[in-house]
């Protein structure tokens, strides 16, 4: 069996399971965010009372953080009653960040747990070797009333990856010319393990980027083998015992693909679908009107630095905007401690606090009819960030500040100083 | 489960997105009526005046890719859909069309056959899709029991709410 297989048989207590077959799982930890106020709906109506266990579920107000409307501030309301009534112990207000970046900062990820969000980016967590996943609101009233869910499992594709990047080149370029390749449809309720030299020295940020838009093939969720950066990260944060599993060696993967990375260069995701990928020097000058480095894909603080060291003494396009949003309050700290913050706002940045953003087109910065957007982000379907009739490039937190700089998408490898992007 | 009836609806594209089905500047709606006035807003604003209450919709690869609001499969059901038929689905959004008792039948290839307002029907438990207008049949995913069984129901709100009665 593979070690997602595994870790799915542990939660079924059963011996085996094979692909295909559907089993009911329990769930180590369950969250759910703002946008969900309809899981607490869907929670009573099946006649829940309490939840199943208040230490293995949180709720996460990142998509709307701070309430732009009334409307959104009634939904927080809502929510916080219900997280005082049902005393849970883990709650993330509008002062904390992106749930895929408070989770782990707060220890409650580790390897061998399945995690459950109401979030298709879930898959994050595949970067800390656990089983996460995304389900929306009823699926999760469920695990809320149950700590159970059902599950198909999945088929498992290998995805090699080889090599090591050039300055300036980032790991959100590998995973979007990944995708360029193989399509957004080329792991539809499949799961992903992302191997190879590339992997395994890879940071905990890069490896979370990478799992982050495995979802955006259709994968059900990312794994990767826990590296000793992975395990050294996870000893900061918790004591729990955790169980990795390994893959047996005659477990044969549904598909294989090898990746060479040694000569990738920047990659952009161009209107609008995420498999939409060129490298940048194929395109014509496209002009932007405001870029945006943020969310749970790119708002760590290896983001902001990558931002950081390209815009430090200098000032952005006077036609274009650039919205940052840190993934976190513990991100928001330390980008202000190294000084970053202060590089961003001089060079002319406008700070949000930390949450989702304009990703999905919430708040902090929409974009209008006719505008094209460069985004560190995830996704760049129409609508997603705003106006239908606007134009999302995805790219690099380096390429989003290199563009913001010269108000056009712009390569960042121009400028590089040194080898520390 | 009998077999599903109706007017075909063709939205032939690929790699429509849950941001499409139903945009985010709408995510904070909870009430369904509310949420069925936007129906695939981001991908033809027009759809909404195409759709009568009892018609299948007929998609192409990967419908419903993207995020896990189930607004995407409510504002369909609300909408008037009976069913969707598509070359394939996304995962998220499959789960909750299965949760909320929305049918859908996974049948490679059928949106190519289908005009716009030609009768459909759809028999789940053996996966079958038939175009009764250009009188054509196609083969897709037959649904396990336990997937038929939820639909049969009404979705996983009944089952869950008869379960803790039960207890």
């Amino acid at each position: 069996m593979h070690a997602l297989e595994k870790i799915l048989a542990s939660h079924a207590e059963k011996d085996v399971v094979t692909t295909g077959e559907i089993i009911k799982a329990k769930v180590d930890l369950a969250e759910v965010n703002d946008l969900y106020l309809q899981t607490i709906y869907s929670f009573y109506e099946m006649g829940g009372k309490k939840v199943w266990d208040k230490n293995k579920i949180c709720f996460v107000f990142d998509h709307y953080a701070p309430a732009p409307t009334i409307k959104t501030a009634q939904i927080h309301k809502e929510m916080r009653e219900f997280v005082q009534k049902n005393n849970l112990t883990h709650h993330f207000d509008i002062n904390t960040g992106v749930c895929h970046q408070v989770m782990h900062e707060a220890g409650l990820v580790y390897p061998g747990m399945i995690l459950v969000a109401t979030d298709s980016h879930t898959t994050t967590h595949g970067a800390f070797g656990a089983f996460g996943t995304g389900v929306g609101a009823t699926d999760m009233a469920t695990i809320m009333i149950s700590g159970e869910l059902w599950f198909r499992v999945p088929e498992i594709v290998e995805i090699e990856i080889n090599g090591k990047l050039r300055p300036g080149v980032m790991a959100k370029d590998v995973i979007l010319y990944i995708l360029g390749k193989l399509g957004a449809d080329a792991c539809v309720y499949k799961a992903i393990e992302f191997c190879g030299t590339y992997i395994e020295d890879l940071d905990v940020a890069e490896r979370m980027v990478i799992c982050n838009m495995a979802v955006e093939m259709g994968a059900k969720t990312a794994y990767m083998v826990p590296n000793q950066k992975i395990l050294d990260y996870i000893k900061t944060r918790t004591n729990k015992e955790f169980e990795i599993y390994d893959t047996d060696e005659d477990f044969v993967f549904a598909e294989n693909f090898v990746f060479d990375i040694n000569n990738l260069t920047p990659q952009i995701a161009v209107p609008h679908s995420v498999d939409n990928v060129v490298s940048i020097d194929q395109l014509p000058e496209v002009r932007i009107d405001q870029a945006f480095i943020g969310a749970c894909t790119g708002g760590r603080l290896e983001d902001i630095q990558a931002a950081a060291e390209i815009l430090r003494g200098q000032k952005i396009n006077p036609r274009t905007r650039l919205v940052i949003i840190p993934a976190s309050n513990e991100v928001l700290l330390n980008a202000i401690k190294f000084g970053f913050i202060e590089d961003l706002i001089k060079a002319g940045a406008t700070l949000s606090t930390p949450g989702c953003g304009p990703c999905l087109g919430a708040h902090q910065g929409v974009i209008a009819e006719g505008e094209n957007c460069v985004t560190a982000s995830n996704r760049n379907f129409p609508g997603r960030m705003g106006s239908t009739g606007g134009s999302i490039y995805l790219a690099s937190p380096a390429t989003t500040a290199a563009s913001a700089l010269m108000g056009k998408l712009t390569d960042p490898r121009t400028f590089l100083k040194g080898e520390n992007i | 489960m009998s077999d599903i009836k109706g007017k075909a609806i063709v939205l032939n594209m690929n790699n429509v997105s849950t941001d499409q089905i139903f945009p985010g500047q709408y995510v904070n709606l909870t009430d369904p009526n509310e949420i069925a006035e936007h129906v695939l807003e981001g991908a033809d604003k027009s759809f909404k005046n195409r759709i009568k209450t009892g018609d299948i919709l007929v998609a192409g690869n990967n419908f419903g890719c993207g995020s896990s609001r189930e607004q995407a499969v409510i504002t369909l059901k609300e909408a008037g859909f009976a069913a969707v038929i598509a070359n394939s689905v996304g995962r998220i959004w499959y789960r909750n069309a299965i949760n909320l008792g929305l049918p859908v039948l996974i049948c490679e290839g059928f949106v190519n056959q289908v005009e716009e307002g030609d009768e459909i029907e759809v028999n789940l438990k053996e996966g079958i899709a038939k175009n009764s207008s250009k009188g054509t049949i196609a083969k897709g995913n037959a649904i396990s029991d336990f997937v038929l069984n939820i639909f049969a129901n009404g979705g996983i709100k009944p089952m869950m709410k008869s379960k803790i009665l039960s207890k």
